[in-house]
């Protein structure tokens, strides 16, 4: 490590550094740094290419109600869907992160955690494939049910969609797609509890499910809260599912199962950027900048809980 | 090929923490010195810092002088690299190269030093090094197996063939025999008896049945307390230090009555 | 509805309780008992009906669970009663997570392998109206362009992981720890507009080139190989590096000839998972690449076709009559689910075979 001693400290030489220490260094340090440079090019270049649908007049811009009126609707099917997927896949990913720790025969365990990695390994156009042909489908009737029974609630007033490809959908298919992410996420912090805490529970007579409550989730707690946030940064992104399987009309509704929905952010470029021009490859890009930076706060507010919790953990 | 080493009042430090104050001491050529002392007082440190491989953990610096047959090893134009050339390490635990063969490992200083050597001229290094660690006889007929499918004391003295194979006029050895059975550890303190006739060898260890069977001179460390620095206490004929040490320290440490 | 199950199961505790023991207890078999007997239940309940296997086994789990519970309540008590509860709903979290899987599989093996034939690996689309034609053209394309990212993530995920492990300290470390945590969270079609708002700069608005959408995905890719290389990079013991630098090795030597190779295997690992994440990406391409009907292998001139957007449009835009196009954009998902799983196939082998026996 002479290589970066500080010249502040006292006494430290000039130390001496061989021409290829030097080149190596230098290319490591220089790749860092890209990446760095990458991230701020993200945020420049989306925002060089925004710039021209900032300023244009409102009529120009499509749907003719200037950039909030175009892109707010987005905003809010975005959040809307992911925050679904959230609430659906969050017990869903502990209670499976339970499973394969504390539940499972330790022999199966390793090769169940893989089979849901595996659910992370597919690719979102083949979700959003399978959406629109098994799920959909099959979620009319229960849609119908619902409208019937809970139809007094407006998040299920219907009509019901005959096809299924419902905002409700959408956010089915992204709580799956977001499953292994919070899963993978707590399952690491469950393993990480200490025995001693778990073994103290059962020595006091606690059932599994007391040992549970008392050791494993107070410890995982931050851990769990930060794997959602990152399955929530993943369900805010997504693009091809939902572009494949949400049926948009625009407009915001709390309508979870009509035929009438708010597109997404990601989903409406998708669908929109190979047919455009001129202002409205720009109008997309803004819609683009507001994604990322909704996408970069949630992933440094999930990041920063979950590092936050690996220093006090003392597993490093 | 064996040289002296000075060191003059050697203050070692990690950031800000002074771990080794105030060092001095003439370690001779064509000998064994012996380090002794407690865990934490040191003496490993210290012997990092004759080649300079203490400076692999950040922050870590001396103050003071360590000079080889004249040659300043700290001076403005020394380099690391060659310090660690002339002075090769042998560590507590053996670490040969996982993805090398036995021929390999002999090689490495050789191959990684991008150094051109004829094939023949290579073979009969490695031969010779494999010699001078008592260790030909036992692989000469599997050289290009793994290092690791020796047992522990033979990758030992695999990693003594592969320090001696780059030439080096010093050897020092950090608790070479700590992770050894007795049997291997006799091996190698025979091997260390013969080197020293080329190197000058400078050993820690923690076993004083050793420092009194091999060595001619021992350095006994010691600290005072927690978080205060490592001195060395007393260096004399190992003889002296065992039977009529100067220091009342020495001789607690010598006979247990430590702490 | 848990009435009718619960004399069954209860007489088989009460057996068990009369058995001897002091306290009461449930037999093993106790849940998996109440499961079959609502299984039973819910079939009858559907032979009134009509029969729907989904319905079956919905019932089965909510009944069979209530079953167990209420049994358990009665026999064992609250505590007992809500461990099991709490046993049964977990073993069903993970139970409901197979079901998309398996569902997927088979909803994409049925319908893709129709067409997973000759054809469809050796033609393109130029002049195809309706029945035939391939996606040779898409398979070549995602070929270069996976190529191309791989080329250019590698080495700078390398590199970069280089830094962090072997040089990097204070501030910068951090925070480009971080940032590579942040990146890995970008939305993949934040990184296709990235790219065309970089490409657009130079050349003009309505650009579409293979290059850019390599790009694209270098911005997805990079942050997984630094991950991953730098988890391999950590496991390389010290001594080994101790073991070079006190050899006389320089410093970048000893990483080139000796930690990378010591864990080359996991770095193998690592990119050929990185390159199984970024395949089968659609939204970048089909912002940055486009889609052709002709075979283009020119990553640097015009669009090209890749087999996530191929199978995209196929489905979209199938044209009439649809049924061909449609039957071609299902085996294109086929053939990216094979393509990803058979990744994650070779990486597990890349990390079995290939490990250095390091005898510890």
């Amino acid at each position: 490590m002479t290589a970066t001693r500080t010249p502040t400290e006292p006494g430290a030489a000039k130390p001496v550094r061989r021409p290829g220490d030097r080149i190596f260094a230098g290319s490591a340090k220089g790749a860092g740094i890209l990446i760095l440079v990458i991230l701020a090019g993200v945020a420049a270049f989306l925002i060089a290419e925004a710039l021209p649908a900032l300023s244009a007049p409102s009529d120009d811009i499509p749907g003719g109600e200037g950039l909030a009126g175009y892109v707010l609707p987005l905003v809010f099917g975005t959040l809307l869907s992911a925050v679904i997927a959230l609430v659906v896949a969050t017990p869903l990913a502990v209670a499976i992160a339970l499973f394969i720790t504390h539940y499972a025969p330790r022999r199966l365990a390793q090769g169940l955690g893989y089979v849901v990695d595996l659910l992370a390994a597919i690719p979102s156009i083949v979700y959003g494939f399978w959406g629109i042909a098994w799920l959909a489908p099959k979620l009319v009737p229960f849609y119908q049910w619902l409208e019937d029974n809970f139809g007094f609630i407006p998040l299920f007033a219907g009509p019901t969609s005959s096809t299924g490809r419902t905002m409700l959908t959408a956010g089915l298919v992204l709580a799956i797609m977001i499953l292994p992410i919070i899963s993978a996420i707590s399952r690491e912090v469950f393993l990480q509890v200490p025995t001693l805490h778990k073994e103290a529970a059962l020595a006091l007579g606690a059932t599994r499910w007391e040992m549970v409550k008392m050791a494993v989730l107070p410890y995982g707690k931050s851990g769990i809260i930060g794997g959602a946030m990152l399955g929530l940064g993943r369900a805010l992104g997504e693009t091809m599912a939902v572009a494949l399987v949400l049926s948009v009309s625009g407009g915001i509704t709390f309508n979870l199962i009509s035929s009438g929905n708010p597109s997404t952010v990601a989903a409406n470029i998708a669908l929109e950027f190979p047919e455009s021009s001129g202002i409205d490859v720009n109008t997309l890009i803004a819609s683009g900048l507001a994604l990322f930076v909704i996408t970069l706060a949630v992933n440094m507010l999930a990041r920063w809980i979950v590092n936050r919790r690996a220093d006090f953990s003392g597993a490093n | 090929m064996a040289k002296r080493i000075d060191v003059s009042d050697l203050n070692i430090y990690y950031g800000n923490f002074l771990a080794v104050e105030g060092v001095n001491v003439s370690i001779e050529p064509r000998s064994i010195t012996a380090l002794i002392g407690p865990s934490g007082c040191g003496k490993s440190t210290f012997l990092r810092s004759l080649n300079r491989m203490h400076e692999v953990i950040p922050g870590a610096r001396v103050e003071g002088k360590v000079v080889m047959d004249g040659q300043d090893l700290y001076g403005a134009d020394a380099d690391p690299v060659d310090v660690r050339r002339q002075i090769g390490m042998v560590f507590q635990r053996p670490n040969p190269f996982p993805t090398m063969s036995i021929y390999d490992n002999v090689a490495a200083g050789v191959r990684l030093n991008s150094r051109k050597m004829k094939k023949a001229d290579l073979d009969d290094l490695v031969e010779r090094s494999l010699k001078g660690a008592n260790l030909w006889n036992e692989v000469k007929d599997r050289l290009d197996r793994p290092g690791s499918s020796l047992s522990g004391g033979q990758q030992q003295r695999l990693c003594i063939a592969r320090a001696i194979a780059v030439e080096p006029d010093v050897l020092l050895m950090d608790e070479p025999c700590s992770a050894l059975d007795p049997i291997s550890t006799l091996a190698i303190e025979d091997l260390m008896t013969e080197l020293k006739e080329r190197f000058t060898i400078v050993i820690v260890t923690h076993n004083m049945q050793q420092a009194a069977r091999v060595s001619e001179q021992t350095g006994f460390f010691n600290l005072n307390g927690v978080g205060q620095p490592g001195r060395l206490i007393e260096f004399n004929p190992t003889e002296k230090i065992f039977s009529n040490p100067d220091q009342k320290a020495t001789e607690d440490y010598i006979s247990g009555r430590f702490g | 509805m848990s009435l009718q199950t619960s004399p069954t199961s209860t007489g088989a505790s009460a057996d068990d309780a009369t058995a001897g023991r002091s306290r009461r207890r449930l037999p093993q078999w106790a849940s998996v008992a109440a499961f079959l007997a609502a299984a039973l239940v819910a079939v009858l309940l559907e032979l009134l009906g009509e029969f729907n296997i989904a319905l079956v086994v919905i019932y089965t789990v909510v009944l069979g669970t209530v079953a167990a519970y209420v049994v358990s309540r009665v026999v064992e008590g609250r505590r007992k009663a809500t461990d099991r509860l709490v046993t049964c709903l977990v073993v069903s979290a993970f139970g409901i997570a197979v079901v998309p899987l398996v569902a997927l599989v088979w909803t994409v093996v049925g319908r893709g392998i129709e067409r997973l034939d000759g054809e469809f690996f050796g033609s393109s689309l130029v002049g195809i109206v309706g029945e035939g034609g391939g996606a040779y053209h898409a398979i070549m394309g995602t070929l270069i362009i996976t190529l191309l990212t791989t080329l250019i993530s590698v080495p700078i995920g390398l590199m970069t992981a280089i830094y962090l492990v072997e040089y990097g300290r204070g501030r910068l470390k951090r925070s480009i720890t971080f940032l590579v945590d942040v990146m890995t969270g970008i939305p993949s079609i934040v990184a296709g507009l990235f790219a065309y708002a970089l490409f657009a700069l130079f050349f003009g608005p309505g650009i579409r080139l293979g290059i850019m959408g390599a790009v694209a995905l270098s911005v997805l890719m990079i942050p997984v190989v630094v991950r991953s290389a730098e988890e391999v990079l950590k496991l390389v013991p010290n001594e080994l590096r101790e073991a070079a630098y006190a050899l006389g090795v320089p410093k970048w030597r000893t990483i080139v000839k000796v930690v990378i190779p010591t864990a080359i295997a996991g770095l193998g690992t690592g990119v050929t998972l990185a390159i199984a994440r970024v395949v089968g990406e659609t939204a970048p391409l089909l912002i940055t690449v486009g889609i052709t009907n002709g075979t283009n292998l020119d990553p640097f001139d015009s669009r090209m076709a890749s087999l996530p957007v191929y199978a995209y449009y196929q489905l979209t835009q199938p044209g009439v009559p649809p049924e061909y196009a449609i039957d071609r954009a299902w085996t294109a998902a086929l053939l990216l689910i094979m393509l990803v799983m058979g990744l994650n196939v070779v990486a597990r082998l890349i990390s079995r075979f290939f490990a250095p026996k390091t005898g510890r």
